[in-house]
């Protein structure tokens, strides 16, 4: 047995150590290190609850307007407060902006740029996909940046900036537009889904998005062939790599429910595992802290009695993340538990025949785009103007709130207390605590730590590039991780 | 990674206790994309966190290259707050190669070697938001821990060439500060003179927030918002802080078209050390006997006073109905004067 650490990781966002124990040719053990603690509970704690909306999002630069939309969420429950109807369609649109964006960077900056790493140089399909995804020097990222740049004018007109807007409030959103803005947000839209169109699907985005079954995938990516599309040459290499293969986990999926209208989530709300979609309860949602660097607690906590009380020394602990449970057991968190729940054909078929991997991470990340960019454009033309964005709340002095949000990433939760009209408790759930979690005091390892056991390991490879591959698909966010 | 012997410049990029967000912003750099303007600069990526493809091993052989004199550091950036807790240790922040190195003392060290130092956001300018609260993190910045001199390098460190370390500001930066700073010390024409009192460029920080403003018709005639959402001025009520902070945040829009104040919400005066903890709700203006503490930059208060009062009684109806709506209710009206016939 041998030790390897593979660490700074990354094209993650954030700080990340993988630590691993290698058995003959494969990762025996891992073990998931978040090495920096910042301290945004503590930091809410006593604070006026309305400045939440300035610090939560702050959390992190990627996942911002998630961690608004929590924030405003939990603040909104106890104001008792309730969105009109433009307020939900534009903090919907702004959330999906940061989503697809995310998703975005994820595919063409994170994940792909590692296919054209050099221990990949005797395939003789290197040159290619090299000449696409190298990074920085590939031709996707002259594609795509300037795309994702101009497609985030959405955010700009609806919400003054990203990431780090206060255009997201409890009740609404602080931003009306005119007429014409509503047409340049359409005409903005129209323009990012033709170059998506045209460089990573290849052709129209429901055709993609009526794919229901694996069968069907994997018919289209033949048919067309690895020089069609971006999501073909991740096809083409996922099978020559048998991506499916690798990063599985225990298979439990949960997803709070994504883009909440008073209808209802675009993406339902639920649990999913062997025994099929199941309802979500949240009372048992629980933070242990017995592997963390957090002083040591009798029981695990439901966030509403949550504490972070850091503690370099516990000997025990070894990453600054607390190991989240529904129900005791870990939870995989993303856009494949959200596809899975929601009931999507093709990631419902995907889970049944190979289960949680990163190939299916891949494929359910880019079907949300394809189901994404029609949705905001069809929210965008919803929105009616004249009529308000924002229905104002009044302070409340006591009492309490959660705000429950899917990111890019995963699900994300803010449990909020109030006490004399300051910030009592404000405990943090984010998607990639629950995915890259620690052990916890029945030494159930994480979703990453289950997804490495098995991993191959090559012959003088210090940092293994199927490691590598099944870290990247989780789309991890070390700065929410923690906080 | 490519050291390569031209005259090209090498940065290296670190993050440390942040949010990554200024990273994201400059990704959204747009006329020219960032990598055409790092191009434009002859400026070389030597490794960045979020985007380039070294991990593991082969980012400590660049640090170690670094080091050893082996790759030339012409520009270090720092995104996110030094830490250096607790107690001065900097274990909440450690190198996540396994080293249980602290982070705090590469940054030092590299800083040490590179010929020019780049504070990115306000977190590594001067602490920023990580400073929040009780600080038991003990977050400061590079060159200043909030407004006070000295941070994790001591008051008056000035980097290989010369310069303090300069400080693009933001929480998070604009892309274009980031870019052109870089453009501007990559050509070695950078001095002292370019800069201000926290290090920041004259470029960004002698223009205040305010300039440009698209709601100045109502800041003229203190035609002030009630509420966020609504179209007046946020000053007087709503806590912003336009008319104080550096910035040219409404003459360079933000994400296209968009700023703070045309997202409907108040400048928090994200680009001035110590923004994070302003000792009042951020979204309210503290008054004393109904006056704004924060006054205008350099504007005497008694004039303040006295223009205020004259300015509210000239307050045309159109703007004072506007000020409180969330849409445009009343238009200027027809004016004959208007072409001096």
């Amino acid at each position: 047995m041998t030790r390897l650490i593979v660490g700074p990781f990354n094209r993650a966002e954030g700080d990340l150590e993988v630590k691993l124990d290698i058995e003959d040719d494969h990762v025996a053990r891992s073990t998931i290190v978040a090495p920096l603690y910042r301290g945004f509970e503590r930091i809410l704690s006593g604070k006026d609850p309305r400045d939440a909306l300035v610090y939560a999002p702050r959390i992190c630069g990627i996942c911002s307007i998630s961690q608004s939309t929590a924030a405003a969420q939990a603040l909104a429950i106890l104001q008792k407060v309730r969105t009109p109807p433009n307020g939900q369609l534009a903090a919907n649109t702004i959330l999906a902006a940061e989503n697809i964006a995310d998703h975005l960077t994820h595919f063409y900056m994170f994940f792909m740029p590692d296919f054209a790493r050099q221990i990949y140089s005797g395939t003789d399909w290197f040159d290619s996909v090299s000449a696409r995804f190298e990074a920085m020097k590939g031709s996707a990222t002259a594609d795509i940046l300037p795309a994702r740049a101009e497609f985030l004018h959405v955010v700009g007109l609806l919400a003054g900036k990203w990431p780090h807007t206060l255009a997201l409030q409890p009740g609404g959103t602080t931003r009306t537009i005119s007429p014409q803005e509503q047409f340049r947000l359409s005409a903005i839209l129209l323009k990012f889904r033709k170059v998506i169109e045209q460089t990573l699907f290849g052709t129209d985005l429901d055709e993609i998005a009526a794919l229901d079954s694996v069968s069907k995938l994997e018919k289209w990516a033949a048919e067309k062939g690895p020089q069609h599309s971006d999501f073909c040459k991740f096809m083409f290499l996922s099978k020559e790599l048998k991506l499916s293969k690798l990063g599985r986990t225990s298979q439990r999926y949960m997803s709070y429910g994504a883009y909440q209208f008073n209808s209802g989530h675009l993406f339902a709300r639920g649990v999913y595992d062997q025994d099929g979609l199941q309802v979500l309860n949240l009372d048992q949602i629980t933070e242990d802290v017995s592997h963390s660097w957090m002083a040591a607690d009798t029981k695990p906590r439901h966030p509403y009695d949550g504490v972070t009380i850091p503690d370099v020394d516990m000997t025990d602990g070894y990453s600054w993340c607390k190991a989240p449970r529904l129900a005791g057991q870990p939870m995989e968190v993303g856009a494949l538990a959200r596809q899975v729940i929601n009931g999507h054909g093709l990631i419902r078929n995907a889970v049944l025949l190979s289960g949680s991997n990163v190939e299916n991470r891949i494929i359910a990340r880019l079907l949300e785009i394809a189901l994404l960019v029609p949705a905001m454009q069809k929210w965008v033309a919803e929105m009616e103007l004249g009529e308000p964005f924002i229905t104002h709340g009044t302070e409340k002095t006591e009492g309490r709130g959660v705000g429950l949000v899917e990111a890019a990433r995963g699900s994300l939760g803010h449990w909020l207390s109030v006490r004399n009209g300051s910030i009592l408790n404000y405990q943090i759930i984010a998607p990639t605590t629950w995915n890259f979690s620690p052990r916890d005091q029945n030494n159930i390892p994480g979703p990453l730590e289950q997804a490495l056991v098995g991993a191959p390991v090559q012959k003088g490879e210090t940092d293994p590039v199927a490691v590598q591959h099944i870290v990247r698909s989780f789309d991890p966010c070390m700065v929410c991780t923690v906080h | 990674m490519a050291n390569k012997p031209t005259n090209q410049k090498n940065l290296l990029w670190l993050q440390s206790g942040g949010c990554g967000g200024c990273t994201v912003s400059v990704l959204g750099a747009e006329s020219p994309d960032l990598f055409t303007a790092l191009e434009a600069g002859g400026i070389n990526i030597l490794w960045h966190p979020s985007i380039s493809v070294e991990t593991g091993r082969q980012v400590t052989d660049i640090f170690e290259g670094i080091i050893k004199g082996n790759i030339k550091l012409d520009i270090l950036c720092l995104e996110g707050s030094v830490i250096k807790g607790p107690n001065g240790t900097g274990r909440f922040c450690l190198m996540s190669d396994g080293s249980g190195r602290p982070l705090k003392d590469l940054i030092e060290q590299l800083a040490r070697l590179a010929d020019h130092v780049v504070g990115i956001g306000s977190c590594a300018a001067f602490g920023g938001i990580t400073a929040a609260g009780d600080n038991h993190v003990e977050a400061c910045g590079l060159g200043f821990s909030g407004e006070q001199q000295g941070g994790l390098l001591e008051a008056g460190f000035v980097s290989g060439k010369g310069l303090p370390v300069v400080n693009t500001p933001g929480c998070p930066v604009h892309p274009d500060w980031v870019t052109e700073t870089l453009l501007h010390i990559a050509s070695g024409q950078m001095t002292d003179s370019h800069l201000d009192h926290f290090n920041r460029p004259q470029a960004i920080s002698g223009n205040l927030v305010h300039h440009g403003c698209a709601r100045n018709e109502y800041y003229e005639f203190k035609a002030s918002a009630g509420k966020l959402s609504q179209l007046g001025c946020l000053m007087e009520n709503l806590g912003c802080k336009g008319t104080q902070a550096a910035g040219d945040c409404n003459k360079r829009a933000w994400n296209g078209s968009g700023s703070c104040i045309s997202g409907g919400f108040p400048c928090i005066a994200c680009t001035e050390p110590e923004f994070e903890e302003p000792g009042h709700t951020f979204v309210e203006t503290p008054k004393i006997a109904g006056i704004p503490v924060g006054l205008p930059a350099d504007m005497p208060k008694a004039w303040f006073v006295a223009l205020a009062s004259l300015s509210k009684a000239a307050t045309p109806k159109r703007l004072r109905k506007n000020a409180v709506s969330d849409y445009l209710k009343v238009m200027p009206a027809k004016n004959p004067g208007r072409h001096n016939k």
